[in-house]
């Protein structure tokens, strides 16, 4: 018997995909460890919407603090109160789970060394042994494996985003919510948020399904522009390599492998990237790899599953008027 | 200000990793300063050059570690400090941030710590966070910029990358910041500076010195252990190369994907 607890990370209330990856895993892992209750961790403001929908990704039961010191991410207030939770709890969880998202990594990393203990961070995949979890971890930017393993109660755990399959949702599912207090009030908060600056309307390379990239291959910021209307037409996200984002085609925000973000999309177009072990280090998990670029023997060719030789001015065009034709659009 | 930059020393990017008898290998590679510090490291000379005040870089590890301290001074920080004791080997997360809250705390006067996103070694991505909550300070992860700093009225307001963007807030000194690439662009070390550098002495502070008990760092004080590291499974080269005209690969890849149901 294991009791579960999933973070829940939520913008505005509404939660990022990566939670109910988080919540599929946990249910698995509490069938693996002998059943036990899931519960899901909302908090924020305006949480109904998220709390009902974990219900139908799998959670068991959950634990709802909907307040107005919640509504924007701080890591202490939600830390503090799942540290709260945790302490007050009749039936203390096994494992604490969540979703290794920047707001995922810090409130349950914060709630680790408060209970004293360490977060497992940014788990690739999860196993049962000897009656605890033991992590999958990528170290050395995906170049080793580790197993990590923590004899502490609780294990807290976060989970790579797409490394997890994410659970059918299951339409009408309900259960048991029990609304929990803040921990602190807002005088106890000294860290204020002032506002967001936000990509409107594009879709976030973190959870992307599709990322279609263009390095210095692209020659330019107007380079740019084959990139983005395939990935219009794909609906997926831009990406870019360093090399591209130091020359300052396109912000930092998109840059992709070892000091951007690391995504494990289910398809990843790669146009004019070589395929540095730099930028391998943020992709080599995608699923699908296309590599488009001229020269035959650029490393990014090792990674593919479809090689395209040739010049991306010329394929990312083709391609996007035949996937227009055959989506529809 | 004193700023306090916190390092980790890691083989270099390009190193051929490997596992040799459950120890991680990587050839002659050059061990250097861990690529997300040198934001932390050029953000702090930032700010002392705008505010006054010193820099401090601080560094748990063996003492080879003393050549990446000696790259922080050379860039323009001020003092080093190596934290090295056998007792600190197989610290996890919470037990490294232990020590280094530890050695912030013996400094005494600073307003802040500044790290790097993550160790491109162990790739954790937690210390800022642990150092925050153990020392009380204001945790501000990812941060992108620091838009204002007022080290008289205490306060400062930065930007910080979450998956949506940047969550621009205001904070209070002490804090601790982890800084991603974006932030600025960092020197290279200086010919004066790589002189100064190499006659420096850095003073080694061991557990005792920090009045920590043993117990409480290394292997002996983490909840977290890793008891097997290994290469991934090689990644099979089953590249199919499409060729034809453009509209010809457009078609078999569609074709493909499609089957596949990648799309
Ligand atoms: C500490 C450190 C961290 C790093 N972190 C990252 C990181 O996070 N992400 C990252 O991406 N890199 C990173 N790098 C940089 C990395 O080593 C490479 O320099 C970078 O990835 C190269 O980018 P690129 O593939 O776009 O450029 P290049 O290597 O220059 O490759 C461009 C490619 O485009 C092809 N090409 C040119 N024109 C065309 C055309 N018209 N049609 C088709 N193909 C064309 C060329 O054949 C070539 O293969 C890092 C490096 C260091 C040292
Ligand atoms: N042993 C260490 N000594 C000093 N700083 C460290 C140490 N380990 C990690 N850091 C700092 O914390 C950041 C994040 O590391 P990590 O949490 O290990 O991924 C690094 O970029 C360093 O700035």
């Amino acid at each position: 018997m294991a009791n579960i607890w999933v973070y829940i990370d939520q913008f505005k209330g509404a939660a990022l995909a990566a939670s109910w990856e988080a919540l599929g895993a946990a249910k698995k892992l509490a069938g693996e460890l002998g059943g036990g209750t899931v519960t899901a961790l909302v908090f924020g403001q305006s949480v109904a919407g998220a709390a009902a929908e974990a219900f139908t990704y799998g959670a068991d039961a959950a634990t709802v603090c909907d307040d107005a010191t919640l509504a924007d991410f701080r890591v202490r207030p939600y830390a503090a109160l799942v540290v709260k939770l945790y302490r007050e709890a009749a039936v203390k969880p096994d494992v604490i789970l969540g979703p290794a998202t920047a707001r995922g990594r810090d409130a349950l990393g914060m709630a680790a060394v408060l209970l004293k203990t360490s977060a497992m961070a940014d788990g690739t995949a999860v196993a049962v042994k000897d009656g605890a979890v033991q992590v999958t971890h990528p170290a050395y930017a995906g170049r080793l494996l580790s197993t990590l393993e923590s004899k502490a109660k609780p294990q807290v755990i976060t989970l790579r985003p797409r490394a997890f399959a994410r659970p059918e949702p299951v339409a009408g599912a309900s259960g048991p919510a029990a609304n929990a207090t803040p921990a602190l009030t807002e005088d106890e908060i000294h860290t204020k948020v002032i506002g967001y600056a936000i990509d409107e309307g594009k879709v976030s390379l973190a959870d992307a399904k599709i990322i279609v990239s263009g390095g210095r291959g692209v020659g330019g910021p107007d380079g740019f522009a084959p990139v983005r209307e395939l990935a219009q037409t794909l609906g997926a996200a831009v990406g870019a390599s360093r090399a591209a984002v130091d020359a300052g085609w396109i912000p930092y925000a998109f840059q992709v492998g070892q000091t951007g973000r690391t995504v494990s999309p289910d398809l990843y177009v790669a146009a004019g990237i070589s395929g540095a072990i730099q930028h391998q280090a943020g992709m080599r998990t995608a699923k699908t790899i296309v590599a488009i670029n001229k020269d035959a023997e650029a490393p990014i060719f090792k990674l593919a599953r479809y090689g395209i030789v040739g010049d991306l001015f010329k394929i990312l065009p083709a391609l996007n008027a035949e996937f227009k034709k055959r989506l529809g659009k | 200000m004193h700023v306090i930059v916190c390092i980790k020393q890691t083989p270099d990017t390009a190193a051929r990793v490997d596992v040799k008898d459950g120890h991680v290998t990587w050839g002659d590679a050059a061990l250097v300063v861990n690529p997300w510090d040198e934001y932390a490291i050029e953000e702090a000379i930032r700010l002392k050059e705008k505010h006054g005040g010193k820099v401090t870089a601080i560094s748990m590890g063996p003492e080879s570690a003393k050549e990446a301290l000696k790259t922080c001074l050379a860039m323009g920080c001020d003092e080093a400090i190596l934290l090295s004791d056998p007792a600190f080997k197989g610290s996890d997360a919470t037990a490294t941030a232990s020590v280094l809250a530890a050695a912030i705390g013996k400094l005494g006067t600073a307003d802040m710590a500044i790290v790097g996103k993550q160790a491109i070694d162990g790739d954790t991505g937690l210390t800022a966070i642990a150092v925050a909550a153990l020392l009380g300070w204001s945790p501000l992860t990812f941060v992108s910029k620091i838009a204002e700093l007022d080290p008289a009225a205490r306060s400062l307001q930065v930007e910080r990358l979450q998956e949506e963007g940047k969550q621009v807030c205001a904070a209070r000194l002490p804090a601790v910041l982890s800084v991603v690439k974006d932030i600025n662009e960092p020197r290279y070390p200086s010919f004066m500076g790589i002189r100064k550098a190499a006659k420096a002495v850095i003073p080694q502070w061991a557990a005792a010195d920090l009045g920590m008990d043993p117990a409480t760092v290394g292997a002996a004080g983490s909840t977290v252990k890793w008891p097997a590291i290994y290469p991934p499974p090689a990644l099979e080269a089953n590249v199919e190369m499409l060729d034809g005209t453009p509209e010809e690969i457009a078609s078999k890849l569609a074709d493909r994907l499609m089957a596949n149901k990648v799309i």
